[in-house]
């Protein structure tokens, strides 16, 4: 199974904080900006890629028990957000890409090099 | 916080505070943490942290204040959120996916797309809403539970 840390590797992302759960697994993903959305379609374990960066989005991943939050566009989550992200031990990845090139490698990583 | 703790029956009340962003999601959490702790069913649980979530983004977007409610019975938890607020006019169209009377600053941080009470309605096995315009709101979730929560386990 894929952990964080193989996916923040071959995307090249920077963790903001909760390096050390970055041995842990990922079930699938989702993208979303929509915290509705997440909220009704993420699953357990899932990454959830977004372009929201304030701190709600760390609520949401916790009652969905996301893995991570990968933040695109090399967007800049606020200090308030990465306090919560801590607190709550998800890990906040952010990733230079755009959310299409994010997900696609994500797709190909997850699900077509592990099938 | 909880008010009531035995061996197959819990209920506890919170209250929430409009436009009160930066909490958003804690209710939820206190919640989840509680019926987990119970021993609630995992699906069940993630029903429950779904439509909770929605009810308190709904009184902060919308209402001035309110409070969510849990019981937790040996067949079912009902969750119930109400708040004094604007109200809503025509529940049937708010209750259409994709209608929303948000505000720009309400859906820049994700929130108003108009799924909300479309998910609290399809996480609950009974819903029942009433609204008061110009009063507030009330929204009753039932989810039957039988055989479903276990037993000691944390």
């Amino acid at each position: 199974m894929i952990t964080l840390e193989n996916i923040s590797e071959r995307l090249s992302l920077k963790c903001k904080c909760c390096w050390e759960n970055l041995s842990r697994e990922v079930s699938g993903g989702y993208a979303g900006d929509l915290l509705s959305d997440v909220m009704a379609n993420s699953t357990v374990g899932n990454v959830w890629v977004t372009r929201q960066v304030h701190q709600n989005i760390v609520a949401v991943a916790s009652l969905k028990e996301h893995a991570a939050i990968i933040v695109v566009q090399g967007a800049t989550p606020g200090k308030d957000t990465l306090e919560k992200a801590a607190k709550e031990g998800i890990p906040i990845l952010v990733a230079d890409m755009n959310e299409f090139e994010v997900v696609g490698r994500l797709y190909q990583l997850l699900h077509l090099e592990q099938a | 916080m909880p008010m009531k703790d035995k061996e197959n029956y819990l209920e506890g009340r919170y209250e929430i505070q409009g436009r009160d962003f930066v909490d958003a999601g804690l209710v939820s959490s206190q919640i989840k943490k509680s019926l987990k702790a119970m021993g609630v069913a995992e699906d069940v649980i993630r029903r429950v942290a779904i439509l909770t979530f929605e009810a308190e983004v709904n009184i902060i977007s919308y209402a001035t204040q309110g409070t969510i409610s849990y019981y937790v019975l040996p067949d079912t938890i009902i969750i119930e959120a109400i708040d004094v607020g604007p109200g809503i006019k025509d529940i049937e169209l708010a209750m259409q996916e994709g209608y929303s009377t948000a505000d720009d600053a309400i859906r820049e941080m994700g929130f108003g797309a108009g799924m909300g009470l479309a998910n609290i309605k399809r996480s609950s096995d009974i819903f029942e809403i009433t609204s008061e315009p110009g009063e507030g709101t009330c929204v009753k979730c039932t989810l039957m539970i039988k055989g479903r929560v276990q037993s000691e386990e944390s």
